[in-house]
């Protein structure tokens, strides 16, 4: 206001001041900077009296907790860890038990997803009613009480490691969670798992050779076999002639609990089966609208030249679909990860779980901690935007 | 024509397939081809076995009646009822004072008064109606639940619970979040480019991040950020948060609203002289909100799904106080966690699914509205 007033000293005329104020530019600068001014004294408020309470409480500020010891264990780590590593490793371990549940929940969730999704426009009615079903009771259900539902009333009702349920090819299912057995690579697996990547560059290599070919001449070639038979067959005839190169460590009751092989924390799947049935009630309604929204003149113009129903779905209704079905799906994989910060709840050691949970109540360093843990939610989620942007841009109707 | 006389008559056709009736419908929509047949049986299975399930479960092996987790072990391995029937009130009320719950159903008879018309279009005097749910209500709520005037014990929020906070929750952020959501859209739209940036800011760094980080930076947070000695209860923080949360995706669906209103709407606003208070209140939000209706029953509806994450923090709503009575050794029994999940599962899903019908309705009369 201060500016204000001196500018109306050099305006000469009685009705200067007002007339200035009423001019739209002016008023928004004056607008702006009352805002600015109010933003900042609310900032310095909040940072002056968080420093006074943080003080008082004899709480320390600043990074310094990152390298100190943590001295708590960690039911499932990723990478090594014991309770005399330092804070900064617990923000890591959480991080990868964040990214394992968020990865391997959005594979599943998308299959699921497109099968209930196809499902629900199935002309089988009673199909398509059981996919409606499902997708109405997973939609309308708080996640955190599916969460409750799977982990404290389904696996946490399981009977104990003498009654486990077997599931065959070795696997259990108990109280303490699933054991499987675990695969263990003897000499000559490596030659295997680069057969397994040679094939897959070569199928990629065949499928791009082969599309240029349809372009130039018109000719189609059998690229799902040919990849088929370069990533499933040739990995496999090089697992038998190297004579097997893999063998199995078994978990086997001993004592009181099972020993050897492989164990998946019942928190781990809880947290993973609560996400996939969540989210694929979400992206099978992306698919369905998706596939609705293709119009239907599309699908008769594929039948009046001749298309067969698979090419049809293949060449003409699934392009189509993707581009509308692309954007809102990769809003619910970011949703399923940010959802996956549940995981506090049923005690899964993820992000939110280990360090802003267990960190924060031991150092009491809330407000470095909590920012710690949005910023990395946010350059998820940003990254995740970036990508929506770039994929728009990207497969936009070019219109001739 | 005369040589179709000579000819012996053509040996008769079937008639063609019925193409209505049941047998037809059975035909077209279960058996068309060998495939569709196997989902059918397939799909039949399933059918069973969830009904079976069901039944079984909620019916045949559930116990009715008992005072104690007893009546539910043993042979009735399917649902524990007389656990709901005897914690029905603790469900609904939380640790309200018994002698006090009707004041509870009386906010909940003043809400039904309100909403009911509200949401009945065949009822008219909307203006009326809105004043009354949005400015009158909350403040006879607010007398009715903390009490303190006409004699009415004070009752501390920590004794609130159950459905009361699941609605309490649920009803402020819907009504906080909603001038929040106003405001940012029209932030975010503005010529002002501070305004606009500010704005773009906190939308996108609230829907960056889960709401449990928000919830507990309300909660943990926000009490160091205070001057001191000034200290809020922990239901009105996660209130706080809530709202904040739930106005910034508010903000984002009234947004999709405000760019579809055509640019012609600003400049007759303009044009007419309105200030810009007239042509947002008077000419473009009516509009915009209008078209938002769904979207915003859509972020209502997620809304109320969300509000049972305040448990992480320490408040009982009703997945919360479900999930404190489990720890009950009166009622320890191994079907008793399930029984109560169902319960809770059931009030959300009743509560979420009616309003996406409703949406739904009020989409499809709108949409009649337009091609009329």
């Amino acid at each position: 206001m201060a500016v204000i007033q001196e500018q109306r000293g050099q305006q000469a005329s009685s009705n200067g001041l007002l007339s200035y104020l009423y001019r739209p530019e002016v008023r928004q600068v004056v607008w702006q900077v009352l805002l600015l001014i109010g933003l900042i004294a609310l900032f310095w408020m909040v940072i002056s009296n968080t420093r006074a309470n943080l003080a008082k409480q004899n709480i320390a500020s600043g990074l310094g907790f990152w390298d100190r010891t943590a001295g708590f264990d960690i039911s499932q780590t990723l990478i090594e860890y014991t309770n005399t590593s330092s804070y900064g490793r617990v923000f890591w371990v959480g991080l990868w038990n964040t990214v394992l549940v968020s990865v391997i929940g959005i594979f599943f969730a998308t299959i699921l997803g497109f099968v209930m999704g196809i499902a629900r426009l199935s002309s089988n009615w009673l199909i398509a009613r059981l996919a409606t079903v499902y997708v109405e009771i997973v939609r309308n259900i708080p996640l955190l009480l599916q969460l409750f539902i799977w982990y404290f009333a389904v696996l946490k009702s399981l009977p104990g490691p003498r009654d486990s349920h077997s599931l065959g090819f070795g696997t259990f299912l108990n109280v303490r969670g699933l054991y499987m057995p675990s695969p263990i690579p003897e000499a000559g697996f490596g030659v295997v798992l680069a057969t397994l990547a040679f094939g897959i560059i070569s199928a990629i290599a065949t499928y791009m050779w082969a599309r240029r070919r349809q372009m130039l001449t018109g000719q189609r070639f059998p690229v799902l076999w040919t990849s088929l038979g370069l990533i499933v067959l040739l990995p496999l005839l090089a697992y038998l002639a190297l004579g097997r190169p893999l063998s199995f460590d078994y978990p086997a009751m001993k004592g009181f609990n099972f020993e050897g092989g492989l164990v998946i924390q019942p928190e781990f799947i809880a947290l993973l089966v609560g996400l996939v049935f969540y989210t694929g009630g979400f992206i099978a309604e992306i698919v369905r609208a998706g596939i609705a929204g293709v119009p239907k003149g599309q699908k008769e113009a594929a039948r009046a030249i001749g298309l067969s129903s698979g090419q049809m779905l293949r060449l003409v209704v699934v392009p189509q679909a993707m581009r509308i079905i692309i954007p809102p799906l990769t809003s619910q994989f970011l949703n399923l990860t940010k959802n996956s910060s549940l995981a506090v709840a049923i005690a899964y050691p993820d992000l939110v779980s280990v360090f802003a949970g267990t960190v924060l109540n031991q150092t009491g360093q809330a407000v470095e901690v909590i920012l710690i843990t949005m910023a990395v939610y946010l350059t998820l989620s940003l990254l995740t935007s970036a990508f929506m942007n770039w994929f728009n841009a990207r497969m936009k109707l070019v219109e001739r | 024509m005369a040589s179709i006389d000579m000819q012996a008559p053509a040996p008769l056709m079937r008639p063609p397939r019925a193409t209505t009736g049941p047998i037809a419908w059975l035909r077209d929509n279960l058996f068309s081809t060998w495939g569709n047949t196997l989902l059918t049986v397939i799909g039949l299975f399933i059918f069973y076995k969830l009904v079976m399930g069901i039944v079984g479960w909620a019916y045949i092996d559930a116990a009715f009646t008992g005072a104690d987790g007893k009546a539910c072990s043993g042979e009735k391995t399917g649902a524990c009822w007389p656990f709901i029937y005897a914690k029905l009130g603790q469900f609904i009320y939380g640790r309200y004072p018994d002698a006090e719950r009707y004041r509870v159903n009386w906010t909940f008879g003043l809400a039904l008064a309100g909403l009911v018309p509200l949401l009945t279009p065949a009822i008219g005097a909307k203006k009326w109606f809105a004043f009354y749910t949005f400015f009158i209500f909350p403040v006879l709520a607010y007398w009715l639940l903390t009490g303190g005037a006409f004699g009415m014990p004070i009752v501390k929020t920590e004794l609130w619970g159950g459905f009361l906070v699941t609605l309490v929750v649920a009803a402020v952020g819907i009504v906080g979040s909603f001038p929040i959501g106003v405001m940012l859209a029209l932030g975010r739209r503005s010529r002002m480019p501070i305004v606009r940036w500010i704005s773009i800011g906190f939308i996108e760094f609230v829907r960056g991040v889960p709401l449990i980080t928000i919830l507990f930076m309300s909660s943990v947070m926000l009490p160091l950020f205070l001057p001191d000695g000034v200290t809020f209860d922990k239901l009105l923080r996660a209130l706080i948060g809530v709202m904040f949360f739930q106005g910034a995706y508010m903000a984002e669906t009234i947004r999709g609203g405000l760019q579809a209103i055509p640019r012609g709407q600003f400049e007759a606003a303009d044009a007419m002289g309105l200030s810009y208070p007239q042509k947002m209140g008077l000419i473009v939000l009516p509009q915009a909100l209008k078209l938002v209706i769904p979207g915003i029953v859509n972020s209502i509806v997620g809304l109320s799904k969300d509000t049972s994450l305040v448990l992480i923090i320490g408040l009982f709503d009703l997945l919360g106080i479900v999930q404190l009575n489990l720890t009950d050794t009166k009622w320890f029994a191994p079907s008793t966690a399930m029984t109560g999940y169902v319960f809770a599962g059931a009030v959300f899903w009743l509560f979420c699914f009616s309003m996406s019908r409703y949406s739904a309705y009020i989409e499809r009369r709108l949409a009649r509205g337009e091609h009329k």
